[in-house]
């Protein structure tokens, strides 16, 4: 028993790897026929994939950009001796229709303000999504693009967006001069009722006053015309935008001490929560006229956006509620030992680190409303899929489903796939080593 | 618990206790529903005293320096720190928590922010210090506790004894008068204990007042000048650590001496 001593006494080289291990060969071997069952699953998944292809390839590739009709297209294929019910698509319905399901009705020589909205969409959406690549100066581009956004699109005079900023300016003139004298919550108050009243009592004759004096504006555009796919992005944008907000206040609201916020707040997520959209939706169309007074002309598209953001955000404050039930409490005590007062700790240590935490559910919140965008053709709005029906109206086209459906789908599944794709990006920017 | 005896030479010259108050706790009782948690607390902290709290777990200990700087609430009785009582006043506890710095056994560092920005946070939120002057200061205590180069990493990429003395620092960046130790080193590896202790040793030469809950029993006898024992939300002993080490008068401290100091 005098042998357990060892000493060792050099240390061993690092090795390359066997062949098997690394490059093409082992990733094949690993992933694909690592045992005799995988190996089974990969042929087969290979001659799925085959078959499925096999039928879809030649169904996609068909000449049939230029016809006018489905019968036309049939003719077209049967002259290539294409026959049968798969024979091959009509992309001829997409080729004369992509404008109207981009567009809808939206009288054709104002094209280029939805454009114009979309593409001052990316701008001001760029240094809020890539901060640490955009100038931060085009935030103040950002937080006007709120004011320029619905201008664009429905048009009209351009001094109502002009007296809606100048409402949360007084506001904030009223929350500052306020909160200074007395307290902060009397200031949320007074800031509160001050924009409120310029919004109800006083913009109109600000507007009517200032037409008068210099009538600026662009041709009006109203809501019915509005349709297809900027309808469905216009629904889904605001919806996105306003609900997160609204969903950070809910979700601090249900855990505050204050016993009357706590519940206002957990009424409203259960009650919206336990409703499906497509209620609110019916409400939001039919029923909300019989509640306001006689006489008011409130915006079908506008009441929708209501309706879908207080839907979105009830999910949002759940989500969020996840991530801020995930901090460790340490979190709150490291805050609150250093002097920072609630406001500033939620700020700058809680939120950051709980919507952190929630981006994969915000995410799917944000995309699950995109497409729930579409339920808005149950109530009239022609968004995509109320189109295709439209479309399907059509003598010509009577008949064309999988064409329709397929272009829908796919621009859907761009816009779902880049949220997606950034939320994944956006987890890898703010991963700093541990939770 | 590990019995780490510190190996320098203390410099005593500045560890000087004043007869300003800088802590009193009159007749303080804390229920955590119907436990009684803390049971008549009365403690007198003058400035520049060095305080090590012990007891056995659930003793009330950590709760009690937690009332300090009302991370828990009291409900009966007095606490008044640097001549100001706390009250539910919320104006009253930021500006105490400002003044009170507290370590945590889990050093509760956020983990979204780099180390520099750790410490000039609350420099920069709650004293409105510029940047510039609050970064310059989070780097003069990020040499003091020996982790300058460490600056722009962030906390996950610290070892456990790195972070606490990065949590030293945070709280040190805040200029406060008095510090709070709750169990600094119970969660870190033996091996990183000493450098958390050499740390706060440095701080108590400086003339700090401090108050640890600590099972450091090395660090309690050399840098301490006062050694409380607490058993059942209660002060059932406190004495000079000479005195309490080798003769301590009640049964229940007896009995928990050997069991720490006995093997």
């Amino acid at each position: 028993m005098s042998d357990i001593g060892y000493v060792r006494t050099e240390m061993l080289p690092e090795q390359e790897p066997p062949v098997s291990e690394v490059g093409a060969i082992g990733w094949v071997r690993h992933n694909l026929f690592s045992n005799w069952f995988n190996s089974l699953l990969t042929v087969l998944s290979l001659y799925f994939i085959f078959k499925v292809l096999a039928g879809l390839v030649p169904w996609v590739i068909s000449p049939t950009w230029d016809s006018g009709s489905l019968a036309e297209c049939r003719e077209i294929l049967h002259a290539l001796g294409r026959e049968g019910h798969y024979a091959g698509a009509c992309w001829g319905v997409i080729h004369e229709r992509w404008i109207q399901l981009i567009f809808g009705f939206y009288p054709e020589h104002l094209y280029w303000r939805p454009i114009a909205a979309f593409v001052l969409l990316g701008v001001a959406l760029a240094p809020v999504l890539f901060s640490d690549k955009v100038p931060s100066k085009l935030l103040i581009f950002s937080a006007l693009y709120p004011f320029i956004f619905p201008w664009l699109l429905w048009g009209g005079t351009i001094w109502a967006p002009v007296a809606a900023l100048l409402g949360f300016v007084l506001g904030w003139a009223a929350f500052n001069a306020v909160s200074k004298a007395m307290s902060t919550l009397l200031g949320f108050i007074a800031g509160a009722l001050v924009a409120l009243i310029w919004w109800l009592v006083l913009s109109s004759y600000f507007v009517g006053a200032m037409d008068s004096i210099a009538a600026i504006g662009i041709e009006p555009v109203e809501s019915r015309k509005f349709g297809g796919f900027m309808l469905s992005i216009t629904i889904g944008v605001v919806a996105i935008a306003c609900s997160l907000p609204l969903g950070i206040v809910l979700a601090l609201g249900r855990q505050s001490d204050l016993l009357i916020v706590k519940y206002i707040c957990v009424g409203f997520i259960e009650f919206i929560r336990g409703v499906p959209l497509i209620t609110l939706l019916f409400v939001a169309s039919t029923l909300l006229n019989l509640f306001l007074p006689p006489g008011t002309n409130f915006d079908i598209i506008l009441r929708v956006l209501i309706m879908v953001t207080l839907f979105a955000a009830a999910y949002m404050a759940e989500v969020i509620r996840g991530g801020l039930a995930a901090l460790p409490r340490g979190q709150y005590e490291g805050a609150d030992s250093l002097g920072l007062n609630y406001w500033q700790s939620q700020r700058l240590i809680i939120m950051p680190q709980a919507l952190k935490i929630s981006i994969p559910g915000i995410v799917s919140t944000f995309i699950g409303v995109f497409k729930d965008t579409t339920l808005v053709s149950i109530i009239g709005l022609l968004d995509p899929l109320g189109l295709s029906n439209a479309i399907r109206a059509d003598a010509n086209w009577n008949g064309i489903v999988w064409e329709l459906y397929g272009f829908i789908a796919l621009l859907f599944f761009a816009f779902c796939f880049g949220m997606s794709r950034y939320s994944m990006y956006l987890e890898r920017k703010l991963h700093t080593g541990h939770r | 618990m590990s019995q780490l005896s510190v190996e320098r030479e203390i410099d005593r010259s500045k560890m000087q206790v004043s007869d300003e108050v800088a802590i009193e706790i009159n007749n303080m009782n804390k229920w955590y529903g119907a436990f009684h948690v803390l049971r008549d607390i009365n403690l007198t902290v003058n400035r520049g005293e060095r305080i090590v709290i012990a007891g056995p777990s659930g003793s009330g200990k950590s709760t009690l320096i937690r009332c300090i700087n009302a991370l828990e609430e009291h409900q009966q009785g007095k606490i008044v720190v640097d001549g100001t009582e706390l009250s539910n006043d919320l104006k009253n506890i930021d500006k105490i928590r400002s003044e009170v710095g507290m370590v945590f056994q889990h050093f509760n560092l956020f983990p979204h922010l780099s180390i520099l920005e750790n410490c000039t946070l609350a420099p920069i939120w709650v004293r409105k210090t510029p940047r510039k002057e609050a970064e310059e200061r989070a780097m003069h205590f990020l040499e003091k506790v020996k982790i300058p180069e460490q600056a722009d990493k962030y906390p996950g990429q610290l070892s456990g004894g790195q972070q606490q003395r990065v949590a030293i620092a945070r709280s040190l960046c805040m200029m406060p008068r008095i510090m709070l130790f709750d169990e600094p080193t119970s969660a870190l590896d033996p091996e990183m204990i000493k450098e958390v202790l050499d740390t706060m040793i440095e701080l108590a030469e400086e003339g700090m007042t401090m108050l640890c809950v600590t099972h450091e029993m090395g660090f309690a006898r050399q840098v301490a000048n006062r050694v409380i024992f607490m058993d059942a939300g209660q002060i059932v002993e406190q004495n000079e650590p000479e005195e309490f080490f080798n003769n301590p008068k009640s049964e229940r401290t007896k009995l928990f001496l050997s069991q720490i100091l006995g093997h």
